[in-house]
């Protein structure tokens, strides 16, 4: 649990956390909490679709989650962050290099956020980004295919959190520390204790090619050693304008459930990005020599590329004014978003009993009038009540996040009171409040950060379950929690359990996907060095010690399947092509002890798998995939011979049969 | 597919139950329990034409040395995996003779519109009982299809 609680608790607060458990979390009849028709409102019937697709962050699984909404059904787990050995990802030589950094191949990461690419403030469907929370990175998940289409590194980060909001059409996906660090161009190798003066945050821009999606680091802003949290574009009216919030404005390195606690009040920052790309452009900004991979999947070759970059531009704030500012807010504040209208900016602090709403078009007033409230590290600070627009009182314990609805109302999440409380951004009324099972993190409504809403449902994904579901040992699983938002008062509809842990989700109406889905990959466009097309051209090939299996899978056979002349000391390879042209018709393929997951190929696709047999003998290899009635009839055998052995290469399918008898 | 084989049980009993006369398309792909023990009647549909769009195809006397080469390569890549060119049967039928057996209409629609006419076909049910592999759909253009019933032409000796 401490991982849970390690983003947003502090010891104080844990105290608090007990007692609010104690006192309020447990509804006093569990069942009085849903409403009648709920059964009714979340049921699908087999063979029927979701209106909604809802992609979850599975968070310290590393991978994404893709459900159904409202049934809650479960799709399909996207690997992303780690690896994935049913599916071959990270496993299979194609698949790789999409897990390489400059620290060389990772197999894990912490998959916190999402963002769905959007037009016009609006999701468009074409892609899913994702942070990398560890080992900075920002993925983005192609929606024709549900692969993993890109990863990119970030350099002169750590702790990649504050990452990967996204401006209104797509411009850029950001990246913002939540670790200050000394920069990777300097020498890193100094006492903790001189923070203040060698540690800097940093918040990257990463371009979004409008056609390809391809991601470029167009340019770092250097900024004060604080933590850097969440974030949230501009739209509509502040489209232009990027906000984060900002925490540990206290700079410390130590115990920072303490010691970076003791303000009052701590930031969000503004950034006005078209200025900051206007500097840019103007070449204001300076290259600093750094090392962060960028790999890329060709789903022509399907193969991934990992290339090694060299160079950012940076820009400073001391040489580009009115670029950035700071908002104060109270306290250590985690959720910064931003309304429909994009007018109002939410800020939640996570320690305080209110929540301030920020006015963009105060902001603008008071950076005209220069209604400042000092500097922070060379930065103008803009005065609270200059740009604020009101505070919502006595919301609830611990705010973390805001979603927003179609009718002008705020949703925001209470992890400390478990609790989603309903708010106008108008009058900052409260309207309504529903306890959650337990400790809240995120909100999703569908479309909710977009500049239109569909509203209709509210999701809730819980940090811990406790008694919700049938206890699995110590480890329980986290939630998400459907809510039917399209009255005034919210109604609990459904639990269901999610991945890993989710944090931010978005959903989005389903044809927007569903009518882009790729079926296979047509094999005459394989382009895979590879690719055996048609079974006149399966062959083995011994090159040195390598021995390359050229292989065709097809239901319900592999071509070959009796191979001979490899020797211990071999490094085998298996590209298997999967030769179908239809629908659901994927083939596995698995060797007896190889160290090495499955494939898991794909109509059309080629991967291939390594092997370097440890022993002598005759090893099977079969066919995984449950394909066809005589799918348990899909196998092979390949013979190992010992290293000076003189068996020569042979390989067939359907012909290597005993000598007939005389 | 071991998902497709579960699912297609539970929406048969659906479909079965619903008494529904609107057509649901996941269910006429998948072939059914019921549908593959009806009563054999391929023997009375030998000139029957299938179903799918080839309703009448013109077939000139000689064959044509171009579309053979095309529906060769096609051959290659998509079907030899289970059709040898002899009478011998691998996964599916040898092809020898296929084209004095079969309508050429039949042969281009069972090619592209394959889980129709494994479904509903009483002649393609019947070649699913005897090979208990679903034909796969290996997605053949129109003119794909042309060429390779061609080039089967060509494997029968027409000249």
């Amino acid at each position: 649990m401490k991982n849970k609680f390690g983003n947003y608790l502090m010891s104080a607060t844990i105290v608090i956390a007990g007692s609010i458990f104690l006192n309020s979390c447990k509804p006093k009849n569990i069942s009085s909490a849903t409403s009648g028709d709920a059964a009714q409102k979340v049921y699908v019937a087999p063979g029927k679709y979701d209106e909604f697709y809802n992609f979850v962050s599975g968070g310290f699984s590393g991978q994404m989650a893709v459900y159904g909404l409202p049934s809650g059904r479960l799709f399909r787990v996207i690997p992303v962050f780690s690896v994935d050995p049913e599916k071959g990802y990270g496993y299979s030589e194609e698949t790789k290099p999409m897990l390489n950094t400059s620290h060389g191949f990772i197999p894990w990461d912490d998959l916190h956020h999402l963002a769905l690419s959007e037009t016009d403030g609006m999701q468009d469907g074409r892609w899913v980004f994702a942070n990398g929370n560890n080992t900075p990175r920002i993925a983005r998940i192609d929606l024709k295919t549900f692969h993993t289409a890109e990863i990119i590194e970030i350099p002169n980060s750590a702790g990649n959190h504050s990452s990967p909001f996204i401006t209104e059409n797509s411009e850029y996906v950001v990246a913002g520390t939540r670790f200050s660090i000394p920069m990777d161009n300097t020498n890193g190798d100094v006492p903790i204790n001189t923070y203040k003066q060698n540690f800097h945050g940093t918040v990257s821009f990463i371009s979004v090619d409008k056609n390809s999606g391809e991601m470029k680091i167009a340019f770092q802003i250097l900024l004060p050693g604080i933590d850097f949290d969440l974030a949230r574009a501009g739209k509509g009216v502040s489209h232009g304008w990027f906000f984060f919030s900002c925490y540990n404005s206290e700079r410390a390195n130590t115990l920072l459930e303490v010691n970076a606690s003791q303000k009052d009040k701590d930031f969000i920052m503004s950034i006005n990005w078209k200025k900051a790309e206007e500097y840019w452009k103007a070449g204001r900004g300076q290259k600093r020599n750094v090392t962060y991979a960028h790999n890329v999947y060709n789903e022509k070759t399907h193969s991934a590329t990992s290339t090694i970059e060299k160079e950012i531009t940076m820009l400073d704030p001391k040489d580009c004014p009115d670029m950035v500012y700071f908002m104060p807010c109270p306290k250590s504040p985690h959720g910064c978003d931003t309304d429909p209208t994009g007018e109002y900016i939410v800020g939640s602090g996570k320690l305080a009993a209110i929540i301030p709403v920020f006015s963009f078009t105060k902001i603008q007033k008071a950076i005209a009038d220069k209604n400042y409230d000092g500097e922070y590290e060379g930065i103008p600070v803009l005065k609270y009540d200059a740009v604020l627009h009101g505070e919502v009182k006595k919301p609830g314990l611990g705010p973390l996040h805001t979603e927003f609805d179609d009718k002008g109302n705020a949703y925001t999440s209470f992890f400390v009171s478990s609790e989603v409380v309903k708010w106008r951004l108008s009058d900052l009324q409260v309207l309504d409040r529903v306890p959650t099972y337990y400790s809240v993190g995120h909100l999703c409504v569908p479309g909710g950060p977009t500049r239109k809403p569909w509203g209709k449902y509210l999701i809730a994904y819980n940090k811990i379950t406790k008694d919700r579901y049938l206890p699995t040992g110590p480890e329980l699983c986290q939630s998400a929690q459907l809510f039917d938002i399209s009255g005034e008062k919210m109604k609990l509809i459904l639990d269901f359990p999610t991945i890993g842990e989710p944090h931010y989700a978005e959903a989005i109406p389903a044809e927007l996907i569903s009518k882009n889905s790729m079926k296979f990959y047509k094999i005459e466009d394989n382009t895979n060095p590879y690719v055996t097309k048609g079974e006149k051209n399966a062959k083995v090939e011994r090159k040195g010690n390598e021995v390359h299996v050229y292989m065709t899978a097809i239901r319900s056979h592999f071509v070959p399947d009796n191979i001979e002349g490899v020797k211990m000391g071999d490094v085998v390879y298996f590209h298997v092509t999967n030769q179908e042209q239809d629908w659901d018709v994927p083939h596995g393929f698995a060797v007896k002890g190889a160290n090495n997951g499955e494939l898991l190929i794909m109509p059309g696709e080629t991967q291939t798998l390594a092997w370097k047999p440890e022993r002598t003998g005759i090893f099977p290899m079969y066919c995984t995939d449950f394909c066809s009635a005589l799918h348990q009839e899909m196998q092979g055998y390949i013979r190992v011979s010992a290293a000076g052995s003189n068996v020569p290469i042979t390989f067939s399918t359907g012909t290597n049969q005993p000598k007939a008898t005389e | 597919m071991k998902k497709l084989l579960i699912i297609s049980g539970v929406i048969v009993l659906i479909y079965a139950c619903s008494g529904n006369t609107e057509k649901k398309e996941t269910a006429e792909n998948q072939n059914t329990v019921s549908d593959l023990f009806k009563e054999d009647s391929a023997s009375k549909v030998l000139d029957a034409k299938g179903i799918g769009k080839f309703k009448n195809v013109e077939i000139a006397e000689k064959v044509d040395a171009a579309m053979v080469k095309q529906g060769n390569d096609i051959y290659d890549l998509k079907c030899s995996a289970c059709h040898k060119l002899t009478k011998e049967k691998l996964v599916g039928p040898g092809w020898k003779d296929v084209t004095t057996r079969r309508k050429p209409e039949w042969i281009m629609n069972f090619a592209t519109n394959t889980d129709e006419m494994i479904t509903k076909d009483p002649a393609a049910q019947a070649m699913l009982e005897e090979c208990m592999v679903r034909m796969p759909n290996q997605s053949l253009s129109d003119g794909d299809a042309r060429h390779v019933y061609e080039f089967m032409r060509k494997n029968d000796g027409v000249k």
